[in-house]
């Protein structure tokens, strides 16, 4: 049986881990390979790295990371972050990422979709969303969620997977860094709007939270940050609850 | 012993590089077919879309050469499919290695699957040596949307919307359609089998 995904996300500035509070308020959370080798270790399915360097440098750091965490890792990875381009891609994945996430680029320039799909595949194309509740519906919001745009979150998703998009990384900035639980409401009515897989991130403070998300929001994965990085819940531990609580993931 | 990666133009072969790497194993990636013919192992990746990888292939007689290998060949994800009779994705004839094998899209019943499928399943029944000391139900991470169906050929089974092919093997020629560079440790166990064969 397929199995429900947990992948922790990894910050990035000037190469190191860091996490926030609603994309503020930084603080080291250590050296991104190592925290890489400890989740591979306790059984994490996938990682995210999304990089947040605003230098003119950052390609290249980016570019010697992504190599570092290529040969590091036994386990699938996508990389985000300032991705504008389809060089910007191939430089990523000639490094050994598995699967590249866009979010701000696509919303300026959807047609980026089309063409990174097809020169790399569907599968390795995760366009990630960030959205705000406004009113009674979801917006897009983009630039780390400082610029609201015209947008409904749900119609984006569904053009962003028409375009190509092989997965959609989904995160509620009303609920980021809360810890209060995902949007799982929102998680619902996508997962229900497109065809391709979606991650859920956002909002994860307990255990509890990951079983909403997957049993009432249908996510196909569920993404967190700071939760582990600190280990405020172990990830062999939340495995073991899920198990219990008869969603299927792989046993950590 | 000289293991070579065949480079054509589908993705993740650094990814496999990287994962023999962490084996302690140095791979070439070439399509030079001399170097081919002469390593001791081949592995034939890709994941990308078979009518184009088969005319890439074609073009440059890789091809035939493929077909002609002796020594153990491990062809992965796109690399598997291309080895069996024919692929539905765009209506491709592939190498018949697999002979009888076809390979289908995915047909989903129900909203919970997606396709493709991209995740860690279970491999079971397995039944090849390139499973020595892998557990029966061992997860490994699938990424796709076409299958191959079960066979005489069939070395182990992974259940998603239907039972399917999740490994094959003709003679010296094996292929599995989960990614080994990708899945832990169960992954590097298979990659160490196979090279140990």
């Amino acid at each position: 049986m397929l199995t429900k995904r947990i992948i922790p996300c990894l910050d990035i500035k000037d190469g190191r881990t860091v996490k926030g509070t609603n994309f503020l308020e930084l603080r080291d959370a250590g050296d991104p390979v190592e925290l890489a080798q400890r989740y591979c270790v306790e059984g994490a399915d996938e990682l995210v790295f999304l990089d947040i360097t605003a230098s003119h440098e950052k390609r290249k750091t980016l570019a010697h990371l992504v190599r570092e965490i290529a040969t590091h890792i036994n386990i699938p990875f996508t990389v985000g972050g300032g991705i504008y381009s389809t060089d910007d891609v191939s430089v990523l994945l000639e490094n050994g990422a598995d699967k590249i996430s866009v979010n701000t680029a696509a919303v300026l320039n959807p047609g980026l979709i089309d063409e990174l799909s097809k020169q790399f595949g569907s599968q390795c194309i995760v366009v990630a969303i960030d959205a705000r509740h406004v009113g009674d519906e979801w917006i897009v919001v983009t630039h780390g969620g400082r610029t609201p745009t015209e947008r409904n979150a749900i119609e984006w998703a569904k053009e962003v997977t028409d375009r190509g998009a092989g997965e959609i990384l989904l995160t509620s900035m009303d609920h980021d860094g809360t810890k209060q639980g995902f949007a799982v409401e929102l998680t619902k009515k996508i997962t229900e709007s497109v065809p391709v897989p979606v991650i859920a991130s956002g909002g994860a403070g307990t255990m509890e939270h990951f079983s909403e998300v997957f049993r009432l929001g249908n996510a196909d994965a569920a993404l967190a940050a700071s939760i582990f990085h600190f280990r405020e819940i172990p990830i062999p531990e939340l495995k073991r609850y899920l198990l219990k609580e008869k969603i299927a993931v792989r046993p950590a | 012993m000289e293991t070579v990666i065949i480079k054509y133009n589908a993705g993740n072969i650094r990814s496999v590089l990287f994962a023999l790497e962490r084996i302690g194993v140095q791979a070439t990636v070439t399509d030079e077919p001399e170097q081919i013919l002469k390593a001791d192992r081949v592995i034939f990746p890709g994941v990308g879309e078979a009518s184009t990888a088969m005319q890439y292939l074609r073009e440059r007689k890789l091809d035939e050469l493929i077909i002609s290998l002796k020594q153990p060949v491990l062809g992965i994800c796109l690399g598997m499919q291309l080895l069996c009779d024919h692929s539905e994705e765009n209506d491709t004839d592939c190498l018949s290695i697999f002979k009888g094998v076809r390979v289908r899209h995915f047909e989903p019943g129900t909203s919970n699957e997606k396709v493709p499928q991209i995740g860690w399943n279970q491999i079971q029944k397995l039944s090849s040596p390139i499973f020595k000391n892998v557990d029966e139900g061992s997860y490994c991470y699938f990424v796709h949307g076409y299958y191959a169906d079960l066979s005489s050929h069939t070395i182990a089974t992974t259940d998603y919307t239907l039972p399917y092919s999740s490994a094959l093997q003709q003679d010296n020629f094996y292929g599995v359609q989960f990614h080994p560079e990708k899945s832990a440790a169960a992954g590097e166990k298979i990659l160490q089998n196979f090279l140990a064969i």
